[in-house]
C-alpha cells in the first residue's frame, strides 16, 4: 500500500497513500472506545523514539501508539545521553541499532536528520519533524481531522497562516493537499512566506482579512519564535494585530469552516483564547486523531524491507 | 497463476435457504433471542451475519445487536508479512459482557483469521459465551476450532479455493469451487 519502507516526508506521496493511511487510521480511532485500549499488531517489535528537539505532544502520542500496537519502546532524549559527550548522530544510531531495533521515530533540528539516518541504518524510519523541512504524521492527522469534520478534502479551500517559512507543519501539509488536488492559501507578512513557494501550487496572499472569506479550513500556524532570526515582523503584537486569528475577524465567516492550529499555542498571538476554545476549533480532535494516524503510520510500516514495492 | 472455475457449489437460492436454516438453528440452540447478539467478520461474514439478523428479525419479530469485526490487527501473520493487508472499521456500538455472541464468517479454513477474532471480542469484554457459525467449511484446519453451525461442508483439496460471492460486494450471490493452476 506504502511504496517506501519510510515515512520521511509527504514530497511525492500520492493520493492512494494518503488515503491509505487515513483510512487505515480511522480503524485505529475505534480502538481508543473499546475497554482494552490495545491490539497486538507490533507485538516483538521494538521501537525506538529518537528525540533531539523538545517535545510534547507528538511524543506522548507516538508513545502512546506504540504501546496500544504492543510494541516494545526505547526513549532517547539527546539531553540525558552520550550527545553531550560528543557522540554523532549516526554513532549514536548504529549503536542504537547493534540493539536490535525495528523502526525509528525521529525528531531532530536539522533537515535531513531522519533521511541520512535512513541511508546508514536498516529500520523503517518516521519522520516525527526535522527542523523547518518536513512533519508528515502532523499533515495526515490534520488531513484526518478536516475529512472527519468536513466530510472530504478534495473541492476545499485550506489556509494555512502565519510563519510559513519555518514551519515544517505547513510543508507538509502543503505537498499533501497539493497530492490531492485541494486548494492550498499560505497567509502570511512576507518575511514569513519562502519566495517562489507558488511553484509548489499554492496561492499566496498577505492580507488575512481577504482570505477569511474563502475558505473552509483556517489552519493556524505557530510563530516558531526559536528558530527566527531578529527582525522578521517589528512586535508580537504588530503580528497579531494583522495576522492574528480573532472572533472579530471571524465575524465575517457565515458558514461551515473548521479552525485547527498543531499546537502549542501561543495564546493571545496567532490566535486568540476564545477563538482557540470555540466549537469552531478541532485543537483537540486534532490530537486525539494524531494516535490513529500514528498508529496506522507505523502498522503500514511494520516489516516493510524494499525501498520500492508492490 | 490462473484460476479455474471448477464448479458452483451454491446458487444464490441455496444460500438464501441456508441463511434462514441458520437462524433457525441459531435461535434453537439459544432458546430464542435473549442475550443473543450477532457479530459477523469482515467482509463477508458481516454481510452474512446482517442477513440472518434480518432473517431472525422475520421470524421472531425483535431486532438483534449486529456488530462488525476486522481481526486483522490480531491476525498471527501481521508481524512476518511484507505488505499489510487493508483493514475496515471494527463496530460492536454494543456491551457484549455476558451475551451469548455468535460469531459469523463466509468459510472456515485453517481456523487462524478465528483464533484472531476470538481474542478480539476478549479485548472487548466478558461474553457469557460464543458460538461460531459458518456459512461454508472446508476443511484443513491448523488450529482446534470447530463450527457450532455450519452452512455447508464442502471437503476441499489445498490446491482449491473456496469464492464465496454475495451481492452485497459482488455482482451475485454463490459459492464457487475452483483450482489454482500454475
Amino acid at each position: 500500500m506504502l511504496k517506501s519502507k519510510h515515512l520521511l516526508g509527504l514530497d511525492g506521496i500520492t493520493k492512494k497513500e494518503i488515503y491509505a493511511i487515513l483510512d487505515t487510521a480511522r480503524h485505529f480511532r475505534e480502538v481508543f472506545d473499546r475497554p482494552v485500549k490495545r491490539v497486538p499488531t507490533l507485538q516483538g517489535k521494538t521501537v525506538v523514539n529518537l528525540f533531539y528537539e523538545p517535545s510534547t505532544r507528538t511524543r506522548i502520542s507516538f508513545e502512546l501508539a506504540e504501546k496500544r500496537l504492543s510494541a516494545d519502546i526505547v526513549n532517547f532524549t539527546s539531553s540525558a545521553s552520550s550527545v553531550k559527550k560528543g557522540e554523532t548522530l549516526i554513532d549514536t544510531m548504529k549503536n542504537i541499532e547493534a540493539m536490535k531495533i525495528d523502526m525509528v521515530v525521529v525528531r531532530h533540528s536539522s533537515p535531513g536528520a531522519p533521511h541520512l539516518l535512513a541511508k546508514v541504518v536498516d529500520a523503517n524510519f518516521v519522520n516525527a519533524g526535522d527542523g523547518g523541512h518536513e512533519h508528515p504524521t502532523q499533515a495526515l492527522l490534520d488531513m484526518m481531522t478536516i475529512r472527519e469534520k468536513l466530510g472530504k478534502l478534495e473541492d476545499l479551500t485550506v489556509a494555512l497562516v502565519g510563519d510559513i517559512s519555518h514551519s515544517r507543519v505547513s510543508m507538509s501539509n502543503i505537498y499533501g493537499l497539493r497530492a490531492l488536488g485541494t486548494r492550498v492559501i499560505v497567509c502570511g507578512p512576507s518575511t514569513l512566506i519562502p519566495r517562489e513557494i507558488e511553484k509548489l501550487g499554492v496561492e499566496v496572499y498577505h492580507n488575512v482579512d481577504e482570505i477569511i472569506p474563502q475558505v473552509d479550513v483556517l489552519n493556524i500556524l505557530r510563530l516558531q519564535l526559536e528558530r527566527q532570526q531578529s527582525g522578521l515582523f517589528p512586535s508580537l503584537r504588530e503580528y497579531h494585530n494583522y495576522y492574528g486569528i480573532t472572533r472579530d475577524r471571524l465575524k465575517r465567516l457565515n458558514r461551515n469552516f473548521t479552525i485547527m492550529h498543531p499546537g502549542p499555542i501561543n495564546r493571545g498571538v496567532e490566535i486568540t483564547s476564545d477563538v482557540a476554545d470555540s466549537k469552531h476549533s478541532v485543537i483537540l480532535d486534532q490530537v486525539t486523531n494524531g494516535q490513529a494516524v500514528r498508529m496506522a503510520v507505523l502498522y503500514l510500516l511494520s516489516g516493510r524491507k524494499q525501498e520500492e514495492g508492490e | 497463476m490462473k484460476e479455474k472455475v471448477k464448479a458452483t457449489i451454491l446458487t444464490a437460492e441455496d444460500i438464501e435457504r441456508i441463511i434462514t436454516r441458520l437462524a433457525h438453528e441459531i435461535l434453537e440452540r439459544n432458546r430464542g433471542t435473549e442475550n443473543l447478539v450477532l457479530v459477523g467478520l469482515r467482509t463477508r461474514g458481516a454481510h452474512i451475519a446482517q442477513r440472518i439478523s434480518d432473517k431472525i428479525k422475520e421470524i421472531e419479530g425483535s431486532d438483534i445487536s449486529t456488530g462488525f469485526l476486522d481481526a486483522t490487527f490480531y491476525r498471527d501473520d501481521v508481524r512476518t508479512r511484507l505488505k499489510q493487508p487493508s483493514v475496515e472499521v471494527s463496530s460492536i456500538p454494543f456491551a457484549i459482557d455476558d451475551k451469548n455472541i455468535v460469531l459469523i464468517d463466509d468459510v472456515l479454513y485453517t481456523g487462524r483469521t478465528v483464533r484472531a477474532a476470538l481474542d478480539a471480542l476478549m479485548d472487548y469484554g466478558r461474553p457469557a459465551c460464543i458460538y461460531l457459525v459458518v456459512l461454508v467449511d472446508r476443511g484443513h484446519r491448523e488450529l482446534p476450532i470447530k463450527a457450532d453451525i455450519v452452512g455447508k461442508n464442502i471437503p476441499t483439496s489445498v490446491g482449491e479455493e473456496i469464492k464465496v460471492k454475495l451481492t452485497e460486494v459482488d455482482e451475485e450471490d454463490a459459492v464457487i469451487l475452483t483450482e489454482v493452476t500454475e
